[in-house]
C-alpha cells in the first residue's frame, strides 16, 4: 500500500505530490539525499522510499507496509510510461505544463494507496484534460521512420520509441500504429578477439494511435524456434531461448504459424519479451584491433583499428568508444580518418571518448591517439582498458527476428497507417584489451 | 515556506477568482484555478482562498471540478468550518445521473479529513456499494475503509462488514480486490481478512480476469490459507502453475512465494518451482528499468541462500555492464563470488580483473576484495592477478590488495607463503591508514617469511612525527613488538627509538598507553611478553563459516518479494522505527552548557524530533561574517553523534548537505585529524551555524564519533532540534556506503 507518490525534477524540487493517506510531518529532503547516492531503498522514521529513474525524473512512492518491491517499481515504471502516452514525452517541462492531467491520472491510478488499474482503455474514459505538447505535432518528426525498409531521410535516428506526441491528442485522426523490435545487445569479447559473453534482450513494442482497437495479428519469422532443444536441420533458423507475452496476447496461432493475435490498446505496450543467451546468430558488430605502446618518455600511441561486421547496406549510428587510459593523462593529440568524428579526453574519467556519428557495415576505421601522461611507467599501460561501445543499429536485429506482416482484422474500416521499425541498442559492449 | 510575498500572490488570486468577469470567462476561470493547484504543488499555502474554490465547485465541467476537488482533500483539515460547506455540493453530486460524477464526488467527500465526517459520509458510502455501476461500487468499498481510518478507535460496524464479505462475489475484477484491501484495514485489529476454504477458491477461480495488480495483491491474501489436504494443495498448484511463468515479474514472484509457502512440507516442490522462476527472475537482472534489476538481483542472492547452484551455469549474466550504476555491480559482483566452480574460475576473475582499473575507486576496491574472497578457494590464480595489480602503483589499488592480503592469511594459511614474498617484492607502500594498519599487521606477524620487513618498518618509525592516525601509530607498535619478538638483533634499536618517541612526545594518551604497556611487558623479559603478544596467526575455521551453506528454504521465504532483501536485512516497519532509539551509541549526550541553564536543551531521545522543520540556504554567508558571528556566539547545544565522520568524498558531503539545504561553508581536507567542518542554514527566521569535529583531543568522545557544537541567532531551540536530527539523518545516510564495501 502506497502513502505518498511523488514526481520530482532531478534538482529534487517537487512537480507532483500525491499524499494517498493521512501522512504529516516528513522529511522529502531527506529522500532527495538517497536520490543523490542511488539507493534504491531509503527507510525514515518507518516510511520507505522507492524510487525509479524514467526521463531524467524520480518517481518515487513512499509506503509504511513491507510490500513487494516489484510492484511498486513495476508501478512506477508503468506510471512513467502512461505519463509519457498521455503526455507526448517525459521531460520536467512536459510534467509541469500537464500537471493537472498527471493528477487526474493518478487519481484515478491510486485510491486510497492501492493500484486501481493502468490500463489505459480503462483511464481513457475518466481522462478528460487535454495534454499541452510542448512542441506542436510535425510531420518532420517522423522523417526518421522507414516505413518497410524505406531509406531514412535523416541519420540522427532515435528509433527506440514511437512518436512523442500524446494518445489523446484530438489534433487529426491518426489512424496509426507503430511496431518496434527492440533488441538490446550485451557482448564481451574477450583479448584476443573471442566472444566471451554475448546476451540479447529483445521486445516487440507497440504503439497505438487507433481510436478503436481492432484484432491485430503480427506474423514474426515462420522458422523461428523457441528453445534450445529445437534444433532444426538447417541453419537458417532464427532461434531465441525463451520468450514471454503480454497476458492479452492470444497464441493460438502461435505454434503452428507463429502470428500473434493482440487487441492493441492505445498507447504503448510490450507485447513479447525473449531473449537468447551465450550465443549470436551473426557475427559481433564490431571487432576491434588495438595496440597500445610506449611511445617517448611521457606518452602512450593507441592505434585502434575498428571493424564494423554489418552487411554492406547497413549503418551503425552514434557510435562511442570510450577508452580508459592512465591516470594523470594531460593531452592528447589524434588523427582520425574523417572530419565528422570527434574524439576528446575526459580527465576526469580517467578516458577517452572517440565517437563516430555514422558507421557504414563492413567498413573499417582507424584512429590514433597519442596521450602525455607525466611519470608513464611500463605498468601504466595496464589501465588501458578495457573499452566500451555504445551504438545504435537501426533496421538491423542481431537475432534475426522480422516480422513478417501485420494485418488489422477486415473490419477496420478507414485506411491506418501501419509503421513497423527495427532497433539493436548497445547494453553494454566491452572489449578488452 | 521559502516563498517571499505569497500573501501577494493569494490577494491576486483571491480577486481573479472572485472577479464576475473571469467568473463569466469559463476558460479563464479554469486558468486560474489551475494557477491555484500550481501554487499548491509547489508548497505555498493557497487555503485562504477556500471559499472562492468552494463556488468554484458548482459547475458542470468535469477538469474543473476535478482540480476543485483536489484542492479541498487537501485544505479540508485546515478549514472544516469551510469544508462543510462544499459537501452539500458533493452530496448532491453523489445522486448525479452519470456514474463518473458519482464516483468522483464519493471518493473525495472520503478523502477528506477531519473531524465529524463520517456522519456525512456514511449514507452515499452504503448507498454507494450498491450501486450498479461498478466504478462507483469500487470507490464506495474503499471509502469504508476510509471512514474507518478516519475514526480508527470505534466499533467495527458489523454490517458494512458482512457487506464487504458479501461483495467479495461482485462481478468486477477490482471490486473484489478492494473488498480485501478494505476488509484488510478495517479488520486490521483482529488479524485482517479471513480466507477460509470457499473465499480462497473463490478468488483463485477469479485470478484470470484479474488485472497483473491485483494478481499479485490476491497473492499475498492467499498466503494466510492453509489447504487441508495435500490433493487441495496440489489442486491450488497447478490453478497457479501458469503465474509462475507471467511477464510481469511481480506476479512471477508473488506466485514463487506463494508456492514456497504453501508447499514448505514438500522440497522437491519448492525446489521445482524456484528452477522454473529462475528463468523470469534472470530476465529482471537484465531489465531495462535499473531498479527492477537491483530488485531482481537482491532476490536471486536470497535464492541463492538456499539453491547455491541454480544459478551456477548463467554466471554470465552477473557480469555488470559498464554503464550500469555502481549499485547494481556491487551487487552483482557479490553473485559472482558465490557463483564460482571450477570450470568458470577463470572467465569469472578475469572479468573482475577488468573491474580493478575501473574509475571509480570504491568499485575498484571491491572487486579487488572479491578476488580476494575467491581466492580462499583458488588462491593460486588468484594470487597472481593480485601480484599483477600491484604493479599499476596506484594507491587505492595497492591499499585494496594489501587489505585483501591481510584477510586472505587469516583465513587461508597456505598461501602465507605467497603473500609473504610479493609483499616483500612491494615497494611501494599504501598511503591510506587502512592500508598502512594492514601492510604492518602482515609485517609484524608474519615478518619471519618477509626479508625486508625491518627495513619497511624502519621508514613507518621514522615518518612517525608525520603521521596522524592514532591508529596506524598503535599497529605500528604492535607490529614492531611482535617484530622484536621474531628478529630481534635488526629491531632493536628501532623499537627503542619508537618506544621513546610514543612515551615522551606523543599526545594521545592510547598509543602513549599503549607504548608504556609493551614498556612494562618487554621490562618482564622476552618469554612473558611472547606469551602476551603472539596470537594465533590465522584462523582457517573462519573460512567455513564464511563458506557457502544451503540454508532451508524457510530461512528467507518470508521476507521473499518484501522490502527485506532490499535493505539487505529483515525489515519490518515496527523495529525500523524503534531501532534507533534501541542503539546505545546514538543516545544524545547532551550537557547543558553553562550560562544556559534556564533554556531547555533536553532532548529525550533523538527520535521524538517528529515536528516539522524547514531548512532554506538564502543568501550566502561570507567567510568573515561566519567567522565573526562564531567567535560571538555562544555554543547552544552540543551533541555527540555516535558514528564517525562520513568517508565520502568531499563533494559527495557537500552536495548531500546542499539537498537539504544546509551550506557547507568549509572543511578539512582527506584523513587530517582533527577533522573539521563549518556548515550553516536558515530555518524560520533563525540562522544556524554549526560545527562538526572528529579526533580532537580537547573535545571529549571526540575520537570514535563526530561531534556537533550548533551556534543559532536568534535562539529558537525548536529549530536546532530539527537541524540537529536532519543533520544526523543525512550523514547516517552517507555512512552506510563506506561500511558495506
Amino acid at each position: 500500500m502506497i502513502s505518498q507518490i511523488f514526481i520530482l525534477s532531478s534538482k529534487g524540487d517537487h512537480l507532483i505530490y500525491k499524499d494517498c493517506i493521512l501522512t504529516t510531518g516528513l522529511l522529502v529532503a531527506l529522500f532527495c539525499l538517497c536520490l543523490y547516492l542511488l539507493i534504491l531503498l531509503q527507510s525514515h522514521k518507518g516510511l520507505h522510499f522507492i524510487h525509479v529513474r524514467q526521463g531524467g525524473l524520480y518517481w518515487v512512492a513512499s509506503t509504511k507496509t513491507n510490500p513487494s518491491p516489484f510492484t511498486i517499481i513495476e508501478f512506477l515504471n508503468r506510471l512513467a510510461a502512461l505519463t509519457k502516452d498521455y503526455c507526448g514525452s517525459l521531460s520536467e517541462k512536459s510534467v509541469r505544463m500537464n500537471f493537472a492531467l498527471i493528477y487526474e491520472l493518478l487519481d484515478e491510478m491510486v485510491d486510497f494507496g492501492y493500484i486501481q488499474t493502468t490500463s489505459t482503455d480503462i483511464l481513457k474514459n475518466f481522462i478528460q484534460t487535454e495534454a499541452v505538447s510542448s512542441k506542436p505535432f510535425s510531420l518532420f518528426d517522423l522523417s526518421n521512420v522507414g516505413l518497410f525498409g524505406a531509406e531514412t531521410q535523416q541519420s540522427k535516428v532515435a528509433p527506440s520509441v514511437a512518436a512523442s506526441r500524446p494518445i489523446m491528442s484530438s489534433r487529426g485522426e491518426q489512424n496509426e500504429i507503430f511496431v518496434d523490435v527492440i533488441e538490446r545487445l550485451s557482448v564481451v569479447i574477450g583479448s584476443k578477439g573471442v566472444l566471451m559473453k554475448a546476451d540479447i534482450q529483445g521486445e516487440i513494442r507497440i504503439k497505438c494511435f487507433l481510436p478503436t482497437c481492432s484484432e491485430m495479428r503480427i506474423g514474426l519469422n515462420e522458422e523461428l524456434s523457441i528453445g534450445k532443444s529445437q534444433l532444426k536441420g538447417y541453419s537458417s533458423a532464427v532461434r531465441v531461448d525463451e520468450c514471454r507475452f503480454h497476458q492479452a496476447v492470444k497464441l493460438d496461432e502461435f505454434d503452428t504459424f507463429r502470428i500473434l493475435k493482440v487487441c492493441p490498446s492505445q498507447g504503448e505496450q510490450t507485447v513479447m519479451q525473449y531473449q537468447l543467451c551465450d550465443e549470436l546468430p551473426c557475427a559481433p558488430p564490431f571487432q576491434l584491433f588495438p595496440s597500445v605502446e610506449k611511445d617517448y618518455v611521457n606518452r602512450v600511441l593507441i592505434f585502434l583499428k575498428l571493424r564494423c561486421d554489418l552487411p554492406p547496406k547497413s549503418t551503425a549510428l552514434n557510435v562511442s568508444i570510450t577508452v580508459p587510459v592512465p591516470k594523470g593523462s594531460t593531452s592528447m593529440s589524434q588523427e582520425l580518418s574523417s572530419p565528422d568524428q570527434t574524439a576528446e579526453l575526459q580527465p576526469k574519467n580517467k578516458a577517452l571518448l572517440w565517437e563516430i556519428p555514422r558507421f557504414p557495415g563492413g567498413a573499417q576505421l582507424s584512429a590514433l591517439f597519442k596521450v602525455d601522461v607525466p611519470g608513464l611507467s611500463s605498468a601504466s599501460l595496464l589501465e588501458v582498458g578495457p573499452v566500451s561501445m555504445s551504438f545504435e543499429l537501426p533496421k538491423q536485429t542481431c537475432t534475426g527476428l522480422q516480422i513478417r506482416f501485420l494485418r488489422l482484422s477486415p473490419t477496420q474500416t478507414g485506411l491506418s497507417q501501419r509503421w513497423v521499425r527495427y532497433v539493436t541498442h548497445s547494453d553494454s559492449y566491452t572489449i578488452r584489451i | 515556506m521559502p516563498y517571499l510575498g505569497s500573501e501577494e500572490v493569494v490577494k491576486e488570486l483571491r480577486r481573479a477568482l472572485s472577479n464576475p468577469n473571469v467568473q463569466a470567462d469559463r476558460l479563464r476561470y479554469k486558468n486560474y484555478i489551475t494557477k491555484v493547484i500550481r501554487y499548491m504543488t509547489q508548497g505555498l499555502d493557497v487555503s485562504a482562498l477556500f471559499m472562492d474554490m468552494v463556488k468554484a465547485s458548482a459547475t458542470v465541467d468535469i477538469v474543473q471540478k476535478k482540480l476543485v476537488y483536489l484542492y479541498m482533500c487537501t485544505y479540508a483539515s485546515d478549514k472544516p468550518d469551510l469544508a462543510l460547506l462544499a459537501i452539500n455540493t458533493l452530496r448532491k453530486d453523489c445522486a448525479d445521473p452519470n456514474p463518473m460524477v458519482r464516483g468522483l464526488a464519493l471518493r473525495n467527500m472520503c478523502n477528506f479529513r477531519m473531524p465529524g465526517m463520517t456522519e456525512y459520509i456514511e449514507q452515499p458510502i452504503v448507498a454507494g456499494l450498491r450501486d450498479k455501476a461498478s466504478y462507483v461500487r469500487r470507490v464506495a468499498v474503499l471509502g469504508c475503509a476510509k471512514m474507518h481510518s478516519l475514526q480508527p478507535n470505534t466499533e467495527i460496524d458489523g454490517t458494512i462488514v458482512n457487506e464487504l464479505y458479501a461483495l467479495l462475489r461482485d462481478p468486477d475484477p477490482v471490486v473484489v480486490v478492494n473488498c480485501l484491501r478494505a476488509l484488510e484495514e478495517i479488520l486490521k485489529d483482529e488479524g485482517g481478512v479471513v480466507i477460509n476454504k470457499p473465499i480462497a477458491h473463490h478468488l483463485l477461480n477469479r485470478m484470470k480476469d484479474l488485472d497483473s495488480w491485483a494478481q499479485s495483491e490476491v497473492l499475498t491474501f492467499l498466503l494466510r490459507y492453509r489447504p487441508r489436504s495435500d490433493d487441495e494443495l496440489f489442486d491450488i498448484l497447478s490453478l497457479l502453475d501458469a503465474f509462475l511463468l507471467s511477464s510481469h515479474a511481480h506476479v512471477a514472484v508473488a506466485t514463487l512465494r506463494l508456492f514456497l509457502h504453501l508447499a514448505s512440507a514438500h522440497p522437491t516442490v519448492q525446489a521445482d518451482a524456484l528452477l522454473r522462476t529462475s528463468a523470469p527472475l534472470l530476465a529482471t537482472c537484465g531489465a531495462a528499468s535499473r531498479e527492477l534489476r537491483f530488485a531482481g538481483l537482491c532476490h536471486v542472492q536470497q535464492v541463492m541462500r538456499s539453491q547455491p547452484g541454480l544459478f551456477g551455469t548463467h554466471y554470465k549474466r552477473f557480469f555488470c555492464g559498464y554503464s550500469e550504476p555502481s549499485y547494481i555491480k556491487f551487487r552483482k559482483m557479490e553473485i559472482l563470488v558465490e557463483l564460482v566452480n571450477d570450470e568458470n574460475v577463470a572467465l569469472v576473475l578475469e572479468e573482475l580483473r577488468s573491474y580493478c582499473t575501473d574509475v571509480s575507486p570504491e568499485l575498484a576496491q571491491a572487486a579487488i576484495a572479491a578476488i580476494g574472497r575467491i581466492a580462499r578457494t583458488y588462491s593460486e590464480k588468484c594470487l597472481d592477478i593480485l601480484t599483477g595489480l600491484l604493479g599499476l602503483k596506484q594507491d587505492h589499488i595497492t591499499s585494496a590488495v594489501i587489505q585483501t592480503f591481510r584477510d586472505l592469511v587469516w583465513f587461508c594459511p597456505q598461501s602465507t607463503a605467497a603473500v609473504c614474498q610479493t609483499v616483500g617484492a612491494c615497494v611501494d607502500s599504501p598511503q591510506d591508514s587502512e592500508g598502512k594498519q594492514a601492510l604492518l599487521w602482515l609485517l609484524g606477524e608474519h615478518g619471519d617469511q618477509i626479508s625486508s620487513a625491518p627495513y619497511v618498518m624502519e621508514g613507518y618509525i621514522d615518518g612517525l612525527k608525520t603521521e596522524l592516525s592514532s591508529a596506524v601509530k598503535m599497529e605500528l607498535l604492535t607490529a614492531a613488538v611482535k617484530m622484536f619478538l621474531c628478529r630481534p638483533a635488526e629491531t632493536q634499536d628501532m623499537l627503542g627509538r619508537l618506544l621513546h618517541y610514543c612515551i615522551e612526545e606523543e599526545s594521545d594518551v592510547c598509543v602513549r598507553d599503549r607504548a608504556l604497556l609493551y614498556y612494562r611487558l618487554l621490562q618482564r623479559g622476552v618469554e612473558e611478553t611472547r606469551k602476551v603478544v603472539t596470537g594465533p596467526k590465522s584462523d582457517p575455521s573462519m573460512s567455513v563459516l564464511t563458506g557457502r551453506q544451503e540454508e532451508p528454504i524457510s530461512e528467507w521465504d518470508s521476507t521473499f518479494n518484501t522490502l527485506g532483501p532490499l535493505a539487505g536485512c529483515d525489515l519490518c516497519p515496527q523495529t525500523a522505527a524503534t531501532s534507533a532509539a534501541d542503539q546505545p551509541s546514538c543516545r544524545a549526550e547532551n550537557e547543558l552548557l553553562p550560562g544556559k541553564v534556564d533554556t531547555d536543551v533536553t532532548l529525550s531521545s533523538p527520535d521524538d524530533a517528529e515536528e516539522e522543520i524547514s531548512l532554506s540556504l538564502g543568501p550566502p554567508l561570507s567567510h568573515e561574517t561566519f567567522e565573526k558571528m562564531w567567535l560571538d556566539l555562544e555554543t547552544l547545544h552540543r551533541q555527540t553523534l555516535g558514528f564517525p565522520r562520513p568517508r565520502a568524498a568531499p563533494d559527495t558531503l557537500q552536495a548531500a548537505l546542499q539537498l537539504v539545504k544546509i551550506q557547507t561553508l568549509a572543511f578539512t581536507p582527506g584523513d587530517t585529524v582533527p577533522w573539521k567542518a563549518y556548515i550553516y542554514t536558515r530555518s524560520t527566521e533563525t540562522l544556524i551555524l554549526a560545527e562538526l569535529l572528529q579526533g580532537d583531543q580537547q573535545a571529549p568522545g571526540s575520537d570514535e564519533s563526530l561531534v556537533v557544537s550548533v551556534k543559532q541567532q536568534p535562539v529558537n531551540q525548536h529549530a536546532i532540534r530539527g537541524f540537529v536530527s536532519v543533520l544526523k539523518s543525512v550523514l547516517q545516510t552517507l555512512n552506510p556506503i563506506k561500511s558495506k564495501n
